[in-house]
């Protein structure tokens, strides 16, 4: 099992959630998140005074999909949340060692 | 905090003795003067009007600390808005005590009232005519009240966010009594030298405006940057907050400016318009300029801009025509706007830019009245510049020189005091936590 959190823009979030519900992937959670990275900051002002705001809101996605899904799940990522210009986040991929179902006690892909 | 506690019972006393004192005046006034007390001059239209303007004129003070306290940061916002909504209460109670008589009291060589109408002895139902002739005296004695009130709220925004709530007290009464109320005096008090000099200032240009952005610039060098200036963003919190705020200020104004020709009439009316007037232009100018030269038009811009044309309007307001408003109104948006966008070269952290606004603009206003007033307009004030007499102008830069020293050095004189005595500024530790909960222990917000 693969864990994958990408960070998105906020606005490609139903795009994103759409299509990896149609493709299979059952459940996400989903964060307000701020951060930076090459993008880095932007300039604000109020009344004449600059200030940099250094982090921006994204979106933070989690999902965790069988070994089989991973791969088609983070291609779908990539094409609903790509605008090819600067800031549109990332992609991380982990492998998962186990998953348990609270209500049932299910465990493995079964669970997720 | 023993000593704020022993101040608090000490205000409540005099308190006390003064309303027992005030209630048995109407009659030994009449009695002690030989007169009998008569209220038919009183004109009820008058009246109605100075009523309403006076409770306009209160709104506004709730208004500022909104307009305020949507600009300082959340863990600010309570100690903001209590700085504002507290001055209502101590400086009404100085004023009913003693501050109406130092600044309309009987005449001592120019400089100051006297204390004969202590605890509003004197003040009674009849008209004064110096002051209102068709008015209550007691009714002139209220609406005046709301601008003492106020003034000293304005100062805050220079300060905000990093002042202690027990030297802000003090300060407040200080100021006060030996700033505001001498200069009314010399302003509007029957005697006062600058008013038998000639200078004329409607609603309180040089009164409200001037005293409290130039005490506001001498607060935020003295007080110094709030910690992390410049290095750590601190956006307004919540300009929703402020721009209903500056709707309640502009609301407030027309009995601000419309109510400070004391009857209801010819001149309220063209004062109300050229009081609107003045805003709407501002408005307008400052999110042009903006537009042009950050790309983009805020909406905080906006309502600085209407409040940046009420305050430079004020002194100007029942002396000029709409289309002069019209003009002080651009130069109003123009100049402050300017003023705002050089104040970080400076490097003075005026926060809430109570100089960049009520000081630039307050001096603007004063100066346009020596250019476009008009004794058409209104027959009691003078023509300025454009109208011939430029010896106005030059009554109008000396009122501005000695009002701006005078409240400059002694403001700086009593934060020096009182930092002395009891320390003006926060901890380091309190700043960082927040005024709400290191100075009043509360939240804004709980989520």
């Amino acid at each position: 099992m693969k864990k994958i959190e990408a960070i998105i823009k906020p606005f490609k979030l139903d795009e994103v959630k759409d299509a990896l519900h149609e493709m299979g992937v059952q459940g996400m959670t989903v964060t307000e998140v701020k951060g930076f990275g090459r993008q880095k900051g932007h300039i604000e002002v109020y009344r004449g005074t600059e200030f940099e705001v250094k982090f921006i809101p994204k979106i933070k996605i989690e999902i965790v999909v069988p070994d089989a899904l991973a791969e088609k799940a983070i291609a779908t990522i990539i094409e609903k949340a790509k605008t090819e210009k600067i800031g549109d986040g990332k992609i991380f991929v982990t492998t998962i060692e186990e998953v348990i179902r609270i209500r049932t006690g299910e465990k493995g892909d079964a669970a997720i | 905090m023993k000593r704020l506690i022993g101040f608090v019972v000490l205000l409540c006393v005099i308190a006390m003795t003064c309303t027992v004192f005030a209630e048995s005046t109407p009659e030994t006034v009449g009695a002690s003067n030989g007169q009998v007390v008569n209220t038919s001059k009183v004109d009820t239209g008058d009246t109605a009007w100075v009523l309403i303007s006076t409770a306009l004129v209160m709104l506004m003070t709730p208004g500022l600390a909104l307009f305020y306290g949507g600009m300082v940061r959340r863990k600010n916002v309570l100690g903001t808005i209590m700085q504002s909504f507290i001055t209502i209460a101590i400086i009404s109670v100085q004023w009913i005590l003693f501050g109406y008589s130092l600044s309309f009291g009987p005449d001592i060589n120019g400089i100051i009232g006297g204390l004969d109408w202590i605890g509003l002895k004197g003040v009674g139902l009849s008209p004064n005519p110096d002051y209102a002739a068709t008015v209550p005296h007691i009714a002139f004695m209220i609406y005046q009240a709301m601008f003492a009130v106020i003034t000293p709220a304005l100062i805050a925004g220079a300060f905000a966010e990093r002042m202690k709530f027990s030297a802000f007290l003090v300060f407040t009464i200080l100021w006060s009594t030996l700033v505001y109320d001498p200069v009314a005096h010399w302003v509007w008090g029957t005697g006062g030298w600058l008013k038998k000099m000639g200078t004329l200032d409607f609603a309180g240009g040089i009164v409200v405006h001037i005293t409290s952005g130039i005490s506001a610039l001498a607060a935020a060098l003295f007080i110094g940057r709030r910690k992390g200036y410049m290095r750590e963003p601190m956006q307004p919190h919540n300009l929703p907050m402020t721009v209903l705020g500056a709707g309640l200020l502009w609301f407030g104004w027309f009995g601000f400016n419309a109510g400070s020709t004391l009857s209801a009439g010819g001149l309220s009316a063209m004062t109300f318009v050229v009081t609107h007037t003045a805003a709407v232009s501002a408005t307008l100018i400052w999110v042009i300029i903006e537009w042009l030269h950050r790309g983009k038009p805020t909406m905080f811009g906006t309502v600085t801009g209407a409040i940046a044309g009420l305050a430079t309007i004020t002194p100007a307001s029942g002396f000029v025509g709409p289309m002069p408003a019209l003009v002080i109104g651009l130069f109003a948006g123009g100049v402050c706007y300017t003023a705002l966008n050089i104040k970080g070269k400076f490097g003075y952290d005026d926060s809430l830019d109570a100089f960049g606004v009520h000081g630039v603009g307050g001096t603007l206003g004063t100066i346009a009245v020596g250019f476009f007033a008009e004794k058409l307009i209104n027959p009691s004030g003078s023509d300025g510049l454009f109208f011939g007499n430029p010896n106005q102008l030059y009554i109008q830069g000396i009122s501005i020189i000695s009002v701006a020293v005078y409240s400059f050095l002694a403001t700086l004189i009593l934060f020096k005091l009182i930092d002395l005595v009891i320390g003006i500024r926060v901890s380091e530790e309190d700043e960082i936590a927040g005024l709400d909960i290191s100075q009043h222990e509360e939240s804004g917000y709980t989520l």
